[in-house]
């Protein structure tokens, strides 16, 4: 087994196994309080205003924002990071048909592996500190770093056989 | 006993001559391939049944709780909104097991087809290979069955506080396919410590069928990332923004009593939500369509079928796996026109499934007659 085979491989086996992990322990400890509060959220915004109590109507609707921009985040961190490791595994089956020389195979897999647990670690980080410039271009990074990772697999696929 | 022909004579023509032993009747990875490809053909048919007779319904149904929730506040009847919020719940209930179910039946198909590639490097003998699989395949039908049924099974009978019999029906097919998978990475740390595979790799083809779901594949995957990053860094936050601002002003219109503002607002935020909704969709389905035809070209050297035949489920898939995720995009435009071609995109992508489906079964079903033949003769023989 090639190097690049191995770093996709292990490396999506391994991010796999973090995001269903990290999934599990949301579920468990997070999630149905996070649901609670955001329809509780809404619902005291309207029951608020039916009291014509404004102010506190305000207040629980930028409530359910803020928790919906976290919940949007959480579960979208923990199903890319599983979606892309499954996809890295897919592609560390049949790497060696990405036609380019193995030292090149190394760096499109490790933009991959890098990519795929840096994109979602930032959208994460954004649920601590929302809308921060630095966190949105880290993650715009990492999508980046798929990006390129993939389009490079594509072109290799589709090249004629040249290296083994 | 008398010499029992041949079922199938024309068989030999179109198949693959090194791909017996790997594709041994009743085989784990046999298991795997059937139940993968059935699972992800189900998922899909019951997603195009949701989206044609339940989504579309279910939106009018959150549209009229909220204005019933704003008439609430124009009267200041706090005690009516509680009750529409907690019939609203009951609506998100109903159309979030069904997404899920659709969601966990097709991921369970991708984690069997993926299963089925490593198999060779899984160091367990064989009949507990088979077991395995035949309960990995029991838990991806009981996983979503379980998720589909929470909705109207609710807590009747249920010794719990919070959780109904469907729950426990889903949790323990979930924890089913974890001690599956436990098992299975227990056997590739076996074959790690080893380094002998345990069964034949599946055969490398470079048909054409085989180069066009790699390739277009991968295409797929690259459009459906790229969309996803024009959705973020564009729209994202900007309907992140306009929720809350929509909300808001459907709150200050019902305080004020203004029932058509409110019904504006309503509407504003049912097309913000099918903005929403749309591109998520099209951008998880193109991915997953993408993957999808990444791991079906592994498993082209076992569609008994002709190369024209396979070359036609092809392009029907991919074709569909387009068709999809555009006219899913274009309903915003559109409107039902779109949903119904991108339905058809969906209804495409099943039958290229069970066209490839029945090509699997026509090989193994050749083999299971050889095989009983070859036996047959040898009793005979003795």
């Amino acid at each position: 087994m090639t190097g690049s085979r191995k770093l996709l491989i292990f490396g999506g086996m391994a991010l796999a196994a973090f995001g269903m992990l990290y999934g599990l322990q949301y579920a468990l400890f997070v999630e149905h309080q996070t649901l609670d509060h955001m329809g509780g959220s809404l619902a005291q915004s309207f029951a608020a205003a039916a009291t014509r109590n404004l102010g506190q109507s305000q207040a629980a609707l930028e409530q359910y924002g803020d928790t919906k921009y976290d919940y949007v985040r959480q579960l979208d961190a923990h199903s890319h990071w599983i979606g892309l490791a499954m996809l890295m595994i897919v592609l560390g089956v049949i790497f060696e048909r990405v036609n380019f020389s193995e030292g090149i195979r190394q760096l499109v897999a490790f933009s991959l592996l890098a990519g795929s647990a840096l994109f979602p670690l930032a959208v994460i980080l954004q649920t601590y500190h929302h809308g921060a410039m630095v966190l949105k271009a880290l993650a715009v990074v990492g999508s980046g770093l798929v990006i390129a990772g993939l389009t490079a697999t594509a072109w290799g696929f589709a090249r004629p056989r040249t290296t083994a | 006993m008398p010499p029992i022909s041949r079922a199938f004579p024309d068989r030999a023509s179109v198949a693959p001559a090194n791909s017996a032993p790997a594709f041994a009747p009743m085989s784990a990875r046999r298991l795997y391939v059937f139940g993968g490809i059935a699972l992800i053909a189900a998922g899909l048919l019951f997603g195009d049944i949701f989206a044609v007779f339940i989504l579309h319904q279910n939106a009018a149904l959150q549209g009229e709780a909220l204005i019933a929730a704003s008439r609430a506040v124009a009267a200041g009847n706090a005690a009516a909104v509680n009750e529409v919020f907690s019939h609203l719940g009951n609506v998100l209930e109903d159309r979030g097991t069904k997404v899920d179910a659709h969601v966990h039946m097709i991921g369970a198909g991708y984690l069997a087809l993926l299963l089925a590639l490593v198999q060779p490097y899984i160091a367990l003998s064989r009949p507990t290979k088979k077991s395995l699989a035949a309960l990995f395949i029991a838990g991806g039908v009981l996983l979503p069955l379980g998720i589909f049924l929470i909705h109207y099974v609710g807590l009747a009978g249920s010794p719990f506080a919070a959780i109904g019999w469907a729950s426990v029906l889903a949790d323990s097919a979930g924890a089913l396919l974890i001690l599956v998978l436990t098992v299975q990475a227990w056997g590739f740390w076996q074959y790690l410590r080893s380094r002998q595979i345990s069964e034949p790799e599946l055969p490398a083809e470079d048909s054409m069928p085989s180069r066009a779901l790699l390739t277009g594949g991968t295409v797929l995957v690259l459009l459906g990332f790229l969309h996803g990053a024009y959705y973020a860094g564009t729209l994202l936050y900007e309907h992140e923004q306009m929720e809350t601002a929509i909300l808001q002003r459907l709150i200050n219109a019902a305080t004020a009593g203004n029932l058509d503002a409110v019904t504006t607002e309503v509407n504003n935020f049912g097309g913000l939500a099918g903005a929403r909704a749309v591109n998520i969709a099209a951008h998880s389905h193109i991915i997953e369509f993408g993957l999808l035809a990444m791991l079906l070209s592994f498993v082209q050297p076992f569609v008994f079928l002709s190369e024209k035949w396979k070359r036609r489920w092809v392009k029907v898939l991919l074709g569909g796996s387009v068709i999809l995720p555009v006219f899913v995009l274009l309903e915003l435009k559109l409107g039902l026109l779109a949903g119904g071609i991108a339905d058809i995109g969906g209804l495409m992508v099943i039958v290229a499934l069970m066209g490839m489906l029945v090509g699997i079964l026509r090989y193994s079903g050749g083999l299971d007659v050889e095989n009983y033949v070859e036996s047959n003769a040898g009793e005979g023989a003795r």
